[in-house]
């Protein structure tokens, strides 16, 4: 299992490298330079070679990429434009947010995929098969941000749910770690967190149908397979009850598959989050991405990039390992 | 009692050779294709989408272009004029023909959605074809490559190839969203090169002394179109989705005269949703179920060309 | 009363709109308390159908079941899903063919065993695994104490064989269904799994249907046989005057395709014709007929009936004759 862990940890290596990389030479190829990107219309040559100067860019373009690296380890990406502050700090300030949203939509993805294709496949060829189909194709072909904007147009009043923010006005929360729920658990201060979870529903859910579209799809899918496997039939030759069998032997094989999905599902996470978030104001990476593109901050757009791929990476990490764990087979390969 | 035999063994003849008829994949594809509904859902769609797309200009009513009612836009007042005779959907902020601007809309959408597919499928048909054609290190570094481009989450990838150009424009979404296609049709191609270089006609037209780019050309990449031609249907419906996030993003084309579902929607969701909700809702289902037809499509052929369920 | 009384039992597949087929047809047979059947026939003749019918482990949709199966008088076709649920495992077992497939893959062999002693026994977890090392010992699987934690790709091929008939015998069932059990493994294997079979059979007095094409299993273990040709019952016998007197043309067939040692080296194999893919219906006709090589025109019109002859039953026009069969198959 040891051996197993760190041979999956030394994968991961090379991939971050060639990541960074790309996310330096994705700054360096900036038409016109960085320079004059980052000083935008107040653009002079003189003002260009000086700044050049100051941010090392006139070094040879290796040693540049070292210097970036060397930083980078740290977590130093230079300072955002629009706020003049270290980039790391407003993505240690943004990213709770953004856990909090993520999370909370990938609980919901999960908790109904499951189930969800469970059904479909139990009933296959059935009613119930087929609307859960119909609903899952027209989930993955909705904009997620104009579904946000249905949700908050139609089922924000009649549900009484808040459809911007992340904090309603009166709510005055100490604010320890920036995770709303958690900060509210830590100091007790039970209406906050009534209040978080309120302003978490719309935007989770919008998040939440593309992966739960396509959980339900795996799991129906992977479920049928198991149901045609000769264990299940020795499993029902034993006599086990119905849900022992649904729990132990069909649920328990056809998972496997749903957890590598939830790994690669990750990235629609991060991508639909940006979108999300700026649907219902809720002010986490996205929110700062976006603004970064609008002001054209490319510190931070550099680092947020990074930052996302280096995420993805860790989460399907995190998923390969899992499934080590729940997979027999695989710990001893 | 030779002629009974024969007439008891026909049906069962009948069947195993229909199991074994050389009959081609194509053939065989498209007679299972022909009898799912979702599958001529989708096709019925699609051809629709293309019909329109093509006679756009001559089945919009007005001129997209012209500002019908401009005088009595005031956004500043949060006013655009709803509904009315001749403006069957309203207009939009420049008070031009709300109906004619989609119609037309249909035909760039396509655009977009074609170009950006197709560029995707040609850098990425290009790294994997030579990935699988040459193997070894070539192989290793193109994949390497591929697997970190995969490793982006997409819309980032294409967030971070729009944001590089100082002034988005057409051409800027539609290489944006292109990149998000070139890892999977680089894997799919690669994947299927590798198999076929074991296979048996590649390994016969080699042992006969046929060249190298012969082989790859005249039986190698033929081969591959199949997946690559579902891949590449599926791909239309994400490319349509993602060029519209990226409008909604403000890295779309700001041209005011382009009328593209995707910028059409990204526009109105950002300005005016709490003005004229409606402009936002009719680009948004157009692009729903075009969406939709092409997902259908390709679920449905990759079903169909999937040699599993041959039978 | 017989513990298990088969009557008329036939299955038909096929949906709506589809061309039935019928892989049973009308079969009968008997199992005595402590008593091993073998039904032999070649693959598609219906024999596993037959067991899987038995079982009701055959798909709620898609065919069709008819007859009656009574197990100590209980017609297991008519009572519901449940009262079945409740039997099997603890009344009837069934080992299967392929043990690797047939064991869940990412659950331990020991909770494999313990489930089905908690769910008909009502044993504790902790004494479902004192019972489940005994068990695993007395199918032969050394060190079960670890093994019970184990998981089946870590088994050989005759562990999780073996594991599986540990399941199969946890609760003392008074039948057991073995459907081809030795088929998926080595040779060597094979004859061990045959005789703790045997073994444990004798020992708990537990009636055995043995499934099996393989006619060297059946000599070595069951008491009467019955062929199945076609999805239905060519021949039955007790195992001795069958092996002496095959009377059906393919049981003779079968006996014949066997290599033997006692006999010189110039007697020659005799195989049997063509495969069950030639297979005719059986209105209006034998369906063995085609690959027949004692075919008559009868045989291609009239459908022969199951009747007795001698101390067994036959379903054949034209019969091998004694004296032919001395020459293909006596001992």
């Amino acid at each position: 299992m040891l051996r197993f862990l760190v041979r999956r940890v030394l994968q991961a290596i090379p991939t971050l490298l060639i990541l960074s990389i790309l996310v330096f030479a994705w700054l360096r190829s900036l038409p016109g330079g960085p320079a004059a990107a980052l000083l935008g219309d107040k653009a002079t040559p003189a003002k260009i070679a000086s700044l050049n100067h100051v941010l090392g860019l006139d070094q040879p373009i290796i040693l540049q990429y070292f210097k970036f690296l060397g930083r980078a380890v740290t977590g130093d990406f230079g300072n955002s434009l629009v706020s003049a502050q270290p980039v790391m700090s407003e993505i240690g300030t943004f990213l709770p947010a953004t856990i909090e949203l993520s999370v909370s939509a990938l609980i919901i993805a999960v908790a109904l995929g499951v189930p969800f294709g469970y059904l479909a496949a139990r009933f296959r060829g059935g009613i119930p098969d087929n609307v859960i189909i119909i609903l899952t194709l027209i989930g993955v072909a909705v904009p997620v941000f104009f579904l946000g904007y249905m949700m908050q147009d139609l089922l924000a009043a009649p549900l009484g749910l808040p459809s911007q923010g992340r904090q309603a006005p009166g709510i005055d929360a100490t604010s320890i770690t920036n995770f709303a729920i958690l900060d509210g658990i830590m100091t007790s201060e039970w209406d906050a967190v009534w209040d978080a979870i309120k302003h978490l529903i719309l935007p989770a859910f919008a998040l939440a149908t593309i992966p739960l579209a396509v959980i339900t799809r795996i799991t129906r899918a992977s479920v049928l397979e198991v149901f045609n496997e000769d264990f299940l039939r020795t499993a029902n030759s034993k006599g086990l009850t119905q849900p022992v069998i649904r729990r132990r032997h069909v649920l328990r094989n056809a998972l496997l598959p749903v957890v590598t999905t939830i790994g690669l599902q990750t990235g629609a996470l991060l991508g639909g989050a940006v979108l999300t978030e700026r649907v219902f104001n809720f002010r986490g990476l996205g929110f700062l991405l976006a603004e970064g593109i609008e002001r054209r901050d490319y510190p931070r757009l550099q680092a947020l990039l990074l930052f996302g791929a280096l995420v993805y990476v860790l989460v399907n990490m995190l998923v390969d390992i899992s499934y080590g764990i729940i997979d027999p087979r695989v710990r001893v390969r | 009692m030779n002629t009974l035999l024969a007439k008891k063994k026909e049906p069962i003849d009948k069947l195993a050779k229909s199991s074994a008829s050389g009959r081609s994949l194509g053939a065989e594809a498209l007679r299972r294709m022909l009898r799912s509904p979702v599958a001529i859902t989708g096709g019925v769609i699609t051809l629709l989408f293309l019909l329109l797309a093509i006679f756009a200009p001559l089945l919009a009513p007005k001129d997209p272009q012209t500002r019908y009612l401009q005088s009595q836009v005031e956004l500043g007042r949060g006013i655009i004029p709803g509904a009315q005779p001749g403006f069957p959907l309203g207009v939009d902020d420049f008070g031009r023909d709300f109906l004619s601007r989609l119609i037309v809309g249909a035909q760039q959408t396509l655009i977009v959605g074609v170009l950006a597919t197709l560029i995707g499928v040609l850098l990425g048909v290009l790294i994997g074809g030579l990935a699988g054609a040459f193997g070894g290190w070539v192989d290793t570094v193109l994949m390497r490559l591929v697997d970190v481009l995969l490793s982006f989450p997409s819309l980032l990838l294409a967030i971070s190839i729009a944001a590089l150009f100082a002034k988005p424009s057409q051409w800027t979404v539609i290489l944006a969203v292109s990149i998000i296609g070139v890892p999977i049709f680089a894997r799919l191609l690669r994947g299927s090169m590798l198999a076929q270089r074991e296979a048996d006609h590649v390994l016969a037209a080699t042992s006969l002394g046929v060249k190298r780019t012969t082989i790859v050309f005249r039986h190698m990449l033929p081969n591959s179109l199949g997946p690559v031609i579902v891949q590449a249907t599926l791909t239309l419906a994400t490319a349509i989705l993602e060029a519209a996030a990226l409008s909604f993003l403000g890295l779309g084309d700001p041209d005011p005269t382009r009328a593209e579902w995707g910028l059409m929607l990204g526009n109105a969701s950002r300005q005016f949703l709490d003005i004229r909700p409606e402009l936002a809702y009719y680009p948004a289902i157009a692009i729903i179920v075009v969406a939709l037809g092409f997902t259908l499509l390709g679920e449905s052929l990759r079903e169909a060309l999937d040699p599993k369920n041959r039978r | 009363m017989a513990l298990l009384e088969v009557r008329d039992l036939s299955v038909v597949f096929g949906r709506r709109g589809e061309t039935a087929f019928t892989a049973v047809d009308g079969v009968s047979f008997d199992v005595e308390p402590g008593q091993t059947v073998g039904l032999v026939g070649e693959s598609g003749c219906g024999k596993s159908v037959t067991s899987l019918a038995i079982m009701r482990l055959l798909a709620k949709r898609g065919n069709k079941v008819s007859g009656s199966v009574s197990f100590e008088g209980t017609d297991l076709l008519k009572i519901s899903d449940r009262e079945m649920r409740d039997r099997r495992g603890r009344d009837l077992g069934m080992v299967f063919q392929d043990p690797l497939s047939s064991l869940n893959p990412v659950i331990s062999i020991g909770l494999q065993i313990t489930e089905v002693l908690e769910r008909h026994r009502g044993l504790s977890r902790k004494k479902a695994r004192l019972e489940a090392v005994d068990l695993l010992d007395k199918v032969g699987i050394p060190d079960p104490n670890r093994r019970l934690t184990e998981y089946p790709h870590q088994l050989s091929g005759g562990m999780r064989q073996r594991a599986l008939i540990a399941i199969a015998l946890a609760c003392r069932p008074r039948l057991l269904i073995a459907d081809e059990p030795t088929t998926a493994l080595d040779v060597t294997i094979q004859a061990q799994i045959l005789a703790l079979l045997r073994e444990l059979v004798q020992d708990t007095g537990t009636a055995l249907i043995m499934i099996t094409h393989d006619l060297g299993v059946v000599a070595g273990l069951c008491d009467e046989v019955n062929v199945l040709y076609g999805g239905k019952i060519v021949e039955r016998n007790e195992r001795h005057a069958l092996f002496a007197e095959p009377r059906h043309p393919y049981t003779h067939g079968l006996l014949a395709s066997i290599p033997r040692l006692d006999e010189g080296r110039g007697e020659k194999l005799v195989p049997i014709r063509g495969s069950v893919a030639d297979n005719i219906p059986w209105d209006g006709g034998c369906a063995f007929a085609p690959r027949c090589p004692n075919a008559l025109q009868v045989c291609l019109e009239r459908s022969p009936e199951l009747v007795p002859d001698r101390s067994g039953l036959l379903r054949c026009h034209n019969p091998v004759k004694p004296a032919v069969a001395t020459a293909g198959g006596t001992r």
